[in-house]
């Protein structure tokens, strides 16, 4: 059985206002559920309403029709101070907080919790450290922002979030700008803490591969089909994705997972290959060069046919022509020059 | 180990002291210190109630000298902390509030009720009567409102900067045009005036100025834990349970107080506003208000206490201050600058 959700949202219309009575609606008649324990990962091209979608569940701007309840309670009967005890954010904001240290920030998100100074108890002061420790930071507890690098930065942002005691974690892009390692161990350190602390955490992407391998629930949202959610492996294998990005340029490869450049092909290969990692490859190589696979190569072969036992053991045989490749760069010189 | 919170508070304790006692060494000096030399122990006998061998001493230490320190104490603390919160609630280090036109806005309400109080026959329309306060208000607290407005929808800094510095060239060409209205006698009151001076200031209108810049200082002391959460930028701010409407309101009147007390009796001060913050946090090294703010308002007492033993220096008249704050400020604004990849604050 499903737990109930932290978020709930039916028929929500988001978007702008503009001016008197006028709309710039972005999204209409979402109907979304974010579940505590889970890593959800929100997806979409720039301009579907990602951020928007964002902003108006953390209560930064108000849905233009359509309800919105966190933790059972509708949103608009939850004053500010009772949703910074709900909803923790990273945000994509410029900061100005070089000058302070991990520590200080971090503490900031107990500003919620804390008195009218903010002078921070015992309790919170072990909080702080806890939260700096879950991300992987401890060691970088007394260094200024200035000094630490936009990953270790992330991770202290996120360490405020943890800070404030949330059930409700929302993150907007905190992996763009960072490199592989990086975006790696955020993305996993994200899914730990909503399994370990049962936190509701939703967070928007770009990066469609991580979110595939660490994302519990996927949220995809497009201009042209609205709002697809469900569990990650079922979206990948419903066709989900063909959705996702309407355009002919692109299709979804549900074997890798990834994205790829619908190639026009102009000759059909047979391909014989025992290996599936050299098989991919062999294809990869194929379809850039304006050539299509045909990977089910019947006895009688009337096209040109293409052995690979190794990567440097490459055969092509066509009628009475046979050529032996040493590398991939001799078969892509051989498959340009064929092509010209 | 250098770093860890107990030595990191104990150094910002031990910067606290060593500049309240460089402000009070200031202070003191303020007193013994001027245009005319008068020697220590007279100085200190008749700051104990004695008499003066030379009798005008006596009132040139006690109703010039005592109130042009407490003056230049209370304005370079005014200043430099409507200069902090400025900074913060804009996220701009260059901000302040002559950069942003807010003593100018004061400048005019100043110019609007001396020729109003002329057209008029009221009495206290001159530069630090009452009615002048109340034109430095209202107009410090229009321009900063206008640049807030413009602040909600305009993203970028510098930008805003620019709205800002535009403001205060409309306010000032107003002034230019009531000028052209106004008489020569009291152009000539609104030119002194405007050049800054700190001995404006009689031992009669130092108690309302002590309240309204004391005041100011107050509601700074009470936004120092929102102005923490501010330097994460405002959704953020928002999101830890700021009210950042109450806030921004507290903000105006603060920074409104504080400029218009200080412009109205004393003239537009340049510079305090702007570099004070930057020196305060160079010596702290950290945004943390909860130590900046004491130390912002510190430098400031202290370096317009510095300008102002600086500007009586010559034994003939005095320099006005206008023409001693830039030579400390305007270095200070250059240095951050070229400096700013090295600067923790700048980077983050």
């Amino acid at each position: 059985m499903k737990p109930a959700p932290a978020i709930s949202a039916q028929c929500l219309d988001i978007g702008y206002r503009t001016g008197k009575a006028g709309q710039l609606g972005i999204q209409r008649g979402l109907h979304i559920d974010l579940y505590p324990g889970e890593l959800t990962c929100l997806l979409g091209a720039n301009g579907a309403g990602k951020s928007t979608l964002l902003r108006t569940l953390s209560g930064f701007q108000p849905p233009l029709g359509g309800s919105i309840c966190i933790d059972g309670r509708p949103i608009e009967e939850i004053s500010k101070r009772d949703l910074s005890h709900l909803i923790g954010v990273v945000l994509t904001d410029r900061t100005a907080i070089g000058g302070l240290t991990a520590y200080e920030v971090v503490a900031l998100g107990r500003q919620p919790h804390t008195g009218f100074f903010g002078r921070l108890s015992r309790a919170d002061d072990e909080i702080v450290r806890n939260a700096l420790a879950a991300c992987g930071i401890a060691t970088k507890t007394h260094e200024f922002m200035a000094s630490l690098s936009d990953g270790e930065r992330q991770k202290i942002m996120i360490a405020k979030a943890l800070a404030q005691e949330c059930p409700i974690v929302i993150l907007d892009e905190p992996t763009a700008f960072l490199d592989v390692v990086s975006r790696i161990e955020i993305m996993s350190l994200l899914h730990s803490i909503a399994a370990e602390q049962n936190r509701a955490i939703l967070l928007s992407t770009h990066d469609i591969e991580q979110a595939l391998v660490l994302g519990d629930r996927l949220w995809l949202l497009s201009r042209e089909y609205g709002m697809q959610t469900g569990v990650t492996e079922d979206l990948i294998l419903n066709g989900a994705f063909d959705r996702l990005f309407p355009h002919a340029a692109i299709h979804f490869d549900p074997l890798h997972g990834s994205f790829y450049p619908t190639v026009t092909r102009q000759h059909i290969v047979d391909v014989a290959c025992h290996d599936e990692t050299l098989l991919h490859w062999v294809v990869n190589i194929l379809n850039r060069n304006g050539y299509a696979a045909n990977l089910t190569a019947g006895t009688e072969c009337t096209r040109a046919l293409l052995r690979i036992a190794s990567p440097h053991d490459i055969a092509w045989s066509c009628g009475t022509e046979q050529i032996a490749f040493a590398s991939f760069e001799e078969l892509a010189m051989f498959l340009k020059q064929r092509n010209d | 180990m250098s770093n860890t919170p107990a030595t990191y508070r104990h150094n910002s304790g031990l910067l606290i002291a060593i500049l309240a006692l460089l402000v009070a060494g200031l202070w003191v000096a303020n007193l013994f210190v001027g245009s005319v030399s008068i020697p220590s122990q007279e100085v200190w006998r008749i700051l104990w109630g004695g008499d003066a061998s030379v009798e005008s001493w006596q009132y040139i230490i006690l109703e010039s000298r005592l109130p042009q320190a407490v003056t230049a104490l209370l304005a370079g603390a005014a200043l430099a902390v409507a200069g902090l919160l400025l900074q913060t609630v804009f996220n701009n280090p260059l901000a302040g509030p002559s950069i942003l036109g807010i003593d100018t806005g004061a400048s005019l309400g100043v110019a609007v009720v001396m020729l109003a109080s002329n057209m008029l026959n009221l009495a206290n329309g001159m530069p630090g009567g009452i009615a002048a306060v109340g034109g430095a208000f209202v107009g410090a607290t229009a321009i900063m409102a206008v640049i807030l407005f413009f602040s909600t929808f305009v993203r970028d800094n510098l930008m805003l900067l620019i709205i800002g510095i535009m403001v205060g060239y409309l306010a000032s060409s107003l002034i230019s045009l009531l000028n052209f209205f106004a008489t020569s006698q009291q152009v000539h009151a609104y030119t002194m005036w405007g050049l800054g001076n700190l001995g404006n200031v009689t031992l009669q209108q130092l108690p309302l100025f002590a309240s309204l810049s004391l005041a100011g200082l107050f509601i700074s002391v009470l936004l120092v834990k929102p102005l923490n959460a501010m330097l994460l930028g405002t959704r953020y701010a928002e999101n830890l349970g700021i009210d950042i409407r109450t806030t921004r309101n507290l903000l105006l009147l603060s920074t409104g107080l504080l400029t218009a007390a200080v412009t109205a009796y004393c003239g537009p001060v340049a510079f305090i506003g702007l570099s004070v913050p930057h020196i305060a946090r160079l010596l702290l090294r950290s945004s943390n208000h909860n130590s900046l703010l004491p130390v912002t308002m510190l430098c400031g007492a202290a370096v317009l206490l510095l300008c102002n033993l600086i500007s009586t220096l010559p034994s003939d008249g005095i320099i006005p201050i206008n023409a001693v704050t830039p030579i400390i400020g305007a270095p200070v604004i250059i240095y951050v600058i070229v400096n700013q990849r090295k600067i923790n604050y700048f980077n983050g």
